[in-house]
């Protein structure tokens, strides 16, 4: 299951909890309530736990997605083993070198030369492994391992002009030694 | 306290009052079905069904996008407008210049598209517009000065909203009713339409006047190239500026549930002390939250990323718990009358929390590497204005021709295209989603073959949605242009027609 496989779902099941929520009280809508104080009492007792579900939710999940930050400090260098400049053009992207080894860091320099354009690398499997924006005056650094050897295509992923399209290239992601 | 009056006399509308608004809506209407036409050709050119040159695609785009957003934000000024006079005095020639000032702001826009060929789309990115090869810089100018004009129309009109709630309420702090965050006893009569609207005047004049830095900036770029702006500044102001504009929108538009959901439940619909901690967290999260356009701006300091996803998860709060929660907890058991006002606008909550679910999941930095600027984003963008923001206005509209016909014939056509829209847009939204499971990127005008399902079916999700809103736009039309407005019973029961 990819990561957009896993949002994709997490999604479905909120979206489909929700509309039976309102499913729900739809239904009952038609059916007046003999006792609206004590109607209301529940609402509000319900709402205290579902806001503090909610704020526990926030906390765990602000905690488990930023822990360890996912975007790498701009600042120093980052130890990667291996370096791709990676520089954005109306319309075209030039790698260098563009060949790295699978199972080992590298580390992603991205700019541009023009405009704003995106830098998002996508797998043999047609699926988006992570991104970056390319930006005049800028340079954007992530790092990446890619577990699976194979050839890669760059996207742009931000509108750039009419060749924004087909602004694409690839690269060889090829077997480490041994493997 | 809201009313539970169907239709009280101080909503009434006569003279140049109800030929403004009149404008106001029927443009609207007008340009949401030719925004959508756009938007259904758009779709119908990813799945390969007809050929639309790049250039093409991308000016109308452009349109597309500028042009959803304004009428967007046109429809939701008057929501605010109808209901916020009759609390405060708003003078009729702000309102009047808004709607002059949008439409020439439209007529640049539409002039800088189609016949200076722009296409840096409606959330443009610095240095593109002065770089775009198949325009002039002219044609950027003239967009920009369209957004200009537009900025200019909706600060007149919040300065004299803001003018009028000060004249009530003293400042605008004891407008959103933060003297009772921590205590005291609350005024039962203090309108939730001037808490919305309080909230609003303040974040919007942010974000457009953060938005007139930017295009003044890019206009003195434009003429002046050796000007050079820095593009990672120009970016944030331009999205702090996109973001705050469209969010007014649902946030002006939601005062109609405040307003209308009372009158359709026979119920109270009390202020309370969490929906004032819900306004007041709104305004300052719906300030703060633009940064989540920025998560893939890796140069941009990294508190600031953590500011967008925090904030954006944080604003969910008074959405679901605040609004959602009290507009539900107002429908349940209530002995509704579900007409079509009523439905659009319980049918507009569930949009709005289905859909920010899905901007909220994108967010999420870790989330946001692999879904930003694919079909996702379009995708729940779309759920929450098809959905949320347009049922709104729908719902709105249709509880305004309620009044002003004598006609207490049912009908079950308004039910069923209803029921068309929900479908096509069900489609239409499920096909972007899914698409950006499979990263499929957005605003692009030529699609790979193993894309070609996903777009030929939000094409025909599209279509849908397109043929239900002619119907809507057809059937509002008609009935804002009815002369009479029904009195007494008449006026409870007339409601019936907008069925």
């Amino acid at each position: 299951m990819t990561n957009q496989d896993v949002v994709l779902t997490i999604w479905l099941v909120g979206a489909a909890l929700i509309a039976l929520g309102f499913l729900f009280v739809v239904v009952q809508a038609r059916r007046p309530a003999a006792n609206a104080a004590a109607q209301n009492h529940v609402s509000h007792v319900l709402r205290k736990w579902v806001f503090f579900a909610l704020l526990a939710g926030f906390a765990i999940g602000s905690w488990a997605t930023l822990h360890q930050f996912p975007i790498p400090s701009q600042h120093g260098p980052s130890g990667a083993p291996q370096t791709v400049e990676a520089v954005g053009r109306m319309w075209s992207w030039q790698l260098t070198p563009d060949k790295v080894t699978a199972a080992r860091e590298v580390e992603f320099r991205v700019s541009s030369d023009d405009v704003n354009h995106g830098f998002a690398i996508y797998a043999p499997n047609g699926r988006i492994v992570t991104q970056t924006q390319a930006m005049p005056g800028y340079t954007n650094r992530f790092v990446h391992t890619f577990d699976e050897p194979g050839t890669y295509t760059v996207q742009c992923l931000e509108y750039c002009g009419v060749g924004h399209a087909p602004m694409t290239t690839t690269f060889e992601v090829v077997a480490a030694r041994g493997q | 306290m809201a009313t539970l009056t169907l239709y009280p006399d101080d909503e009434r509308l006569a003279g140049g009052e109800r030929l403004t608004f009149n404008l106001y809506l029927v443009s609207a209407l007008v340009l949401f079905v030719l925004m959508m036409l756009l938007g259904v050709t758009l779709r119908m050119s990813q799945a390969q069904w007809i050929a639309v040159p790049p250039n093409w695609f991308y000016q109308l785009l452009s349109m597309h996008g500028a042009g959803m957003v304004g009428t967007m934000v046109m429809v939701t000024t008057a929501t605010m407008w109808f209901f916020l006079r009759k609390y405060v005095r708003l003078h009729l020639w702000a309102f009047v210049a808004n709607y002059a000032l949008f439409l020439l702001g439209a007529l640049c826009i539409v002039g800088a598209v189609f016949v200076g060929g722009y296409g840096a789309l409606w959330t443009f990115l610095y240095p593109l517009p002065a770089k775009g090869m198949l325009w002039t810089p002219g044609a950027s100018a003239l967009f920009m000065v369209g957004y200009l004009l537009i900025g200019i129309g909706s600060l007149v009109f919040y300065f004299d909203a803001a003018a009028g709630i000060v004249a009530v309420h003293g400042n605008l702090a004891r407008a959103l009713g933060l003297q009772w965050l921590f205590g005291g006893s609350i005024d039962p009569d203090h309108p939730k339409a001037v808490v919305a609207s309080a909230s609003m005047i303040v974040a919007n004049t942010l974000g457009i006047l953060a938005g007139a830095v930017a295009l003044v900036m890019s206009l003195v770029n434009i003429y002046f190239p050796e000007v050079a702006l820095d593009a990672l500044f120009t970016k944030t102001l331009i999205y702090w500026f996109g973001h705050m504009y469209i969010n007014a929108a649902i946030y002006m538009g939601v005062i109609a549930i405040y307003e209308l959901l009372p009158r359709y439940t026979r119920r109270p619909y009390p202020l309370s002390r969490p929906f004032l901690w819900g306004w007041a967290a709104t305004t300052l999260l719906v300030i703060i939250v633009f940064p989540h356009h920025l998560l893939m701006d890796f140069a941009e300091p990294h508190w600031l990323l953590v500011v967008g996803q925090l904030a954006s998860w944080g604003s969910g709060f008074p959405v679901f718990v605040v609004t959602m929660w009290g507009a539900l907890g107002n429908v349940y058991r209530a002995d509704m009358r579900w007409r079509m006002p009523s439905m659009l606008l319980v049918l507009s909550l569930f949009g709005w929390v289905a859909g920010g679910f899905g901007a909220l999941l994108d967010s999420t930095i870790r989330v946001n590497l692999t879904m930003h600027n694919t079909q996702w984003v379009p995708g729940h963008f779309h759920f929450y204005l098809l959905l949320g923001v347009l049922a709104m206005a729908l719902g709105f509209m249709y509880h305004v021709i309620g009044e002003r016909t004598s006609a207490t014939g049912r009908s079950d056509t308004g039910r069923t295209v209803l029921f068309v829209y929900i479908v096509g847009a069900l489609v239409f939204l499920g096909a972007f989603l899914d698409a950006g499971r499979l990263s499929v990127p957005r605003r692009m005008a030529t699609h790979l073959e193993p894309w070609l399902f996903t777009d030929r079916l939000g094409a025909i999700g599209g279509l849908l949605v397109l043929l239900a809103m002619l119907y809507f736009a057809a059937r509002i039309t008609a009935g804002l242009l009815q002369s009479g407005a029904p009195s007494g019973s008449g006026r409870v029961g007339a409601a019936d027609v907008a069925r």
